[in-house]
């Protein structure tokens, strides 16, 4: 028994560090696992704050940039209003009428990085405000992330440059499909898998999110066709993506919730279970 | 460990946790390369301090980084190994008389010196990064990030040392 204490007592420093770097390990790896609940976040009252502060401070110095980016986008809606107005006639709606399957949140980045392979964004807006974790996330230019972690007034959001992030998009013109992803080089560049290789495909052309996943809307832009190549097994196209957001700049977003994602998930849960 | 020494690295553990969170994360030179000025603390802790502290306030300067930047634990793992792998370095780089307290960091060797803080520096880089990226496939973004970065904190480091010597002298 005094051997044991003794050897504890010679040790001590030994099992201190072995303790507290299995913890930091267990803390890592939990990180690894979308959707698990994390204890250790940035999206807390202290670091939101403080992320907050700082975010205050140095919004002034984009002002400028960001006043041009709303014109943009003031100007693209108004185009999409006119053209609508053609089609049909607007006077008679009443947008309390209007019932769309999506709603919008507007939240600002208080904190985004993109040098790491597990990036991850802060936004200033939480469980108080109707953000759930799923929430999907864009800027005025494209996509950019999922909600992953919420708490009372902030929120994380897992960026597309993300090693984990799995994006079902789609090339606007042919329609087909495959899934974006990222590969940690450059963070202006995704790259798009699994396009089948009797796609018809070329340089420049328009990627967009598919319509197959209960986060998305169909249709939110991604970026442009940079280059591609057929993969070793020659069965799917490799794609390099010029993404159109600049992710290293990001100042407003916007977060959709599918309000009918909930239903949905439910129905295919149910035909999973008859399965078993 | 004298109760000024206290007081000299509490406000230098708070001054540099904000320090690398709100200016040094947000660098990113070539997109990837950031400096960890914050291990200063773990460098500079008093050489008769004791040891088990060292490693428990290593820890929590790990977990305060890792909680401002969402990365789990990777700061907090890296620095609890160095702040344990410590009296070792400081034994190769200035030979066993560091433990009569005869040597003083700040006044040392220059080539003693920055054997010290680059083994150090570039240990803790080295864990960090294979614990952020926690992939073989990405073996060589791992040791790209440690070599630049790892050069990055040096250079900081050493500016960080002959700016408050002159101050103190």
């Amino acid at each position: 028994m005094q051997q044991i204490i003794f050897f504890f007592i010679r040790n001590k420093n030994f099992l201190l560090f072995a303790v507290l770097f299995a913890i930091s390990v267990a803390l890592t790896i939990q990180t690894h696992n979308y959707h698990n609940d994390k204890y250790i976040s940035s999206a807390n009252y202290i670091t939101g704050g403080i992320y907050t502060f700082r975010n205050n401070v140095a919004d002034y110095f984009s002002l400028g940039k960001e006043n041009e980016q709303l014109l943009q986008e003031n100007l693209m809606l108004r185009k999409k209003l006119d053209q609508f107005k053609e089609v049909v006639n607007v006077e008679k709606l009443d947008s309390t009428f209007l019932s769309s399957k999506f709603t919008y949140f507007t939240a600002r980045v208080i904190n985004n990085n993109y040098s790491k392979t597990k990036n991850q964004l802060t936004l200033d807006k939480g469980r108080k405000d109707s953000i759930k974790i799923d929430l999907a996330v864009i800027s005025s230019k494209g996509i950019v992330g999922i909600v992953s972690d919420v708490s009372e007034n902030y929120a994380t959001v897992q960026s597309i440059l993300n090693t984990q992030s799995r994006i079902n998009a789609k090339l606007k013109n042919s329609g087909d499909f495959g899934s974006l992803k990222w590969d940690t080089k450059n963070p202006n560049i995704a790259q798009l898998i699994d396009i089948p290789r009797i796609a018809k495909i070329k340089k420049g052309d328009t990627i967009v999110t598919g319509g197959r996943s209960t986060i998305f809307p169909e249709g939110i832009l991604i970026g442009t066709i940079k280059d591609f190549h057929l993969d070793n097994d020659d069965n799917y196209y490799y794609v390099n993506i010029d993404l159109f957001n600049d992710m290293t700049s990001l100042e407003h977003v916007y977060l959709i919730e599918n309000n009918d994602a909930q239903e949905i998930i439910e129905l295919e849960k149910g035909v999973e279970d008859e399965e078993q | 460990m004298k109760n000024n020494d206290i007081i000299v690295n509490i406000v230098r553990f708070i001054v540099l946790v904000f320090l690398q969170v709100l200016m040094l994360n947000n660098i990113n030179i070539a997109g990837y390369i950031n400096p960890y000025l914050y291990i200063f603390f773990i460098l500079m802790y008093p050489l008769d301090g004791n040891k088990g502290l060292l490693i428990f306030l290593s820890f929590l300067l790990g977990l305060s980084i890792d909680i401002f930047e969402d990365s789990g634990g990777v700061h907090a793992a890296a620095c609890a190994f160095i702040a344990y792998i410590r009296p070792v370095v400081l034994k190769y780089s200035f030979g066993v008389s560091y433990e009569y307290n005869s040597v003083k960091i700040k006044k040392a060797d220059p080539m003693e010196r920055l054997t010290y803080i680059a083994s150090l520096v570039f240990m803790h880089h080295f864990v960090m990064f294979s614990l952020e990226i926690f992939s073989v496939k990405h073996i060589l973004l791992l040791l790209k990030s440690t070599l630049f970065s790892g050069i990055f904190t040096i250079i900081l480091i050493v500016c960080t040392l002959v700016l408050f010597n002159r101050k103190s002298t």
